[in-house]
């Protein structure tokens, strides 16, 4: 028989608020909760739930709340009640412990520890609501060589790129990964704000092209749902070579996410699981890189950017270098707290590295080799706010990847349950009644809501520093002091300590 | 007139619309308060249809449709359509014959609670909510209250 582990989180029900309407029980897909005839009253089996909070949500009288158990082993200041749990799993089962979403180990957050200035006296500040703010970032290569023609005219020399009204984009998730309603609302917001949304590798559903001035197609390991429609419907297409929270390892898709319709836009079979292998079995070099990147530009006759996504690992400042130089009009850099809908835990939790870290090394190799203009760079991996953004771009990023923290804003509530294929909210799922949850009308609306505040709130902080344009911000470091921060970490972040 | 319209695409069958309805006819000023009395003392007049295993379900209470059965029907004068188009009882005129009840084809009226009259969906206008409180709190807009051709 199987060790029992206690459960991590109990539920606990105020028996004054609960009127027994049953909705707890019927939202729950991990069948937490029940009415119990005998007792008379709705009951809650705490081993079954997963604290994704929809229950403590949708109670209409709030009766519900979740709380973390005070069951515990012999403390333990070297093994840790997790430590030991995750042993007991395997002992059970064998088999490799499976995670979701970002890292939720307690590594520092660099962001946390940077201030950001603002102008006092000289070079006054600049009241965004009175003057105009300019948030608009075009990703692409910079430094195009100046032409003319006989007649002295200037020949356009500019290759393509994308224009950003704000210096957000959704990050790439698969369709399977994430369902069909929540790839709707990120393809509505994207339209809607001006910005856009990431396929990631599971190919582009029909229903979508529609949408296409606002996609960006993914190209992955696994190839899937790559075809030469696909590559010219998007904006831009992206090389994913890793992935922050898993760098070095490919993507498992299970074959119960793989429905119909998903089976269709991967074109892989129906429920048979879809493995993308950790490296793509024709890049061995830089070299093989840029036949890739040269391969789809013919496909897509130089009209689109092509963006390369690589995990923070530890040297990936040389590795950026490589792929500036390979033709790449923009390069992703995705930090070790990136999200993912499943990842072996050991890989989440201890591959790769802080993306402060690996961001301000990857501007400063750019701009030290002449390479910068080259490309744009995109930071990802865990940017909880505004505030986050303001601090990559100053850090070096031209904009940021958003994934969690748009899957928050439709509802998820960072259970980390997403390989589970049960998802309450309706987001990392293919079940269909749970699909039906996420309603993209009002989905879309709080993405837009979200990207929008974001924005207002970068226009205050650029303001204060008395920048008009988010441009101008783009690797000036001069704007961020580390806080507690010791010499080695302000050198790798190119950044000086408060007060100095 | 603005009409409760449903989508049955986004129904999600929670049955919240009901204790959002009851809730609002039980003039109680704290919705746990209908702790006991939900389904026994006061009964919704928007039902789920679907059952638990059901893939489908959606909320079904009066259309305020122009057929109105239900106001031909009535033995006592009791059921009218107003000048907006709104199907209103006067319970004080409702003898409880349940006439009414037998010709709804949604099954939208129902006896109330107490047995001695019918009772059926006034838009809110009946109580202190003033707007369809099932659609307020419809957490997936499977409900929503608005203007139709």
């Amino acid at each position: 028989m199987d060790t029992f582990i206690p459960a991590e989180y109990e539920v606990v029900r105020n028996p004054d608020l609960c009127i027994g309407c049953r909705v707890c029980e019927r939202q729950c897909a991990n069948g937490v909760h029940k009415y119990d005839k005998d007792l008379g009253k709705m009951i809650a089996d705490s081993n079954k739930c997963v604290n994704c909070h929809r229950c403590v949500c949708l109670c209409p009288t709030h009766a519900l709340k979740i709380v973390k158990s005070d069951d515990t082993y012999r403390l333990n200041a070297n093994w840790s009640m997790q430590a030991m749990n995750e042993v007991y799993r395997q002992a059970n089962t064998g088999g490799v412990l499976l995670s979701s979403m970002g890292n939720p180990n307690d590594y520092p957050v660099y962001f946390n520890k940077i201030l950001v200035n603002a102008s006092q006296v000289t070079n006054p500040p600049i009241d965004p609501l009175r003057e105009p703010m300019e948030t608009v970032v075009y990703l692409g290569k910079k430094d195009v060589e100046i032409k003319r023609d006989i007649q002295g005219k200037l020949v356009d020399t500019m290759t393509p790129q994308l224009k950003l009204t704000t210096p957000i984009m959704f990050s790439a998730m698969s369709y399977g990964s994430i369902s069909y309603n929540a790839h709707a609302s990120l393809a509505r917001a994207a339209e809607e704000l001006g910005i856009y949304y990431n396929t990631g590798e599971g190919g582009l559903h029909k229903d979508f092209y529609k949408y296409s001035k606002n996609t960006i197609v993914q190209v992955a390991s696994g190839r899937f749902g790559v075809h030469e429609e696909y590559l010219n419907t998007a904006a831009a297409i992206e090389i994913k070579m890793g992935q922050g929270a898993k760098p070095g390892i490919g993507g498992h898709l299970p074959g119960a996410k793989i429905s119909e319709d998903v089976s269709r836009t991967r074109m892989i079979p129906q429920g048979v699981d879809a493995i993308s292998p950790a490296p793509h079995h024709d890049i061995y070099s830089i070299e093989d890189l840029r036949q890739l990147i040269y391969s789809i530009k013919e496909a897509t006759a130089y009209k689109k950017p092509v963006i390369v996504k690589v995990a923070a690992v530890h040297n990936v400042a040389a590795i950026a270098s490589g792929i500036a130089r390979s033709g790449a009009d923009i390069i992703a850099v995705d930090g070790f707290r990136g999200g993912t809908g499943a990842a072996p835990t050991r890989i989440r939790d201890n591959v790769g590295i802080p993306i402060e870290l690996a961001l301000a090394q990857v501007d400063q190799r750019l701009r030290e080799e002449g390479i910068r203009d080259n490309v744009s760079i995109l930071a990802a991996g865990s940017i909880h706010s505004s505030a986050d953004v303001v601090k990559a771009i100053a850090l070096g990023a031209d904009a940021c990847y958003i994934g969690t923290s748009a899957l928050m804003a439709l509802g998820c509530h960072l259970c980390r349950s997403c390989q589970t294929g049960n998802c309450n909210w309706g987001i990392a799922t293919q079940k269909p009644e749970l699909v039906k949850r996420l309603n993209p009308d009002i989905g879309y609306k709080r993405l837009v809501n979200m990207v929008r505040a974001w924005t207002h709130e970068i226009q205050e902080m650029m303001g204060g520093m008395g920048i008009n344009s988010i441009e101008a911000l783009k690797g000036n470091r001069l704007m961020l002091r580390g806080i507690g921060l010791n010499e080695t970490e302000l050198r790798v972040l190119g950044i000086k300590h408060a007060g100095e | 007139m603005k009409r409760i319209y449903v989508n049955e695409q986004w129904c999600l069958g929670c049955h919240l619309c009901e204790y959002e309805c009851m809730y609002a006819n039980s003039g109680l000023d704290e919705m746990f308060k209908l702790k006991g009395k939900a389904g026994k003392d006061i009964l919704p007049r928007i039902y789920v249809e679907g059952g638990e295993k059901s893939p489908i379900h959606f909320a079904v209470n009066c259309r305020h449709c122009s057929g109105t059965a239900c106001v031909n029907g009535c033995i006592a004068g009791a059921l009218t359509k107003n000048d907006d188009g709104m199907v209103v009882i006067d319970k004080d005129k409702c003898v409880g014959c349940f006439t009414c009840v037998l010709l709804c084809p949604f099954g939208a009226i129902m006896p109330a609670a107490d047995g001695k009259a019918a009772q059926k969906c006034m838009l809110c206008t009946d109580n202190i909510k003033g707007e369809p409180n099932c659609v307020k709190y419809c957490p997936n807009n499977a409900i929503v209250y608005e203007e139709r051709e």
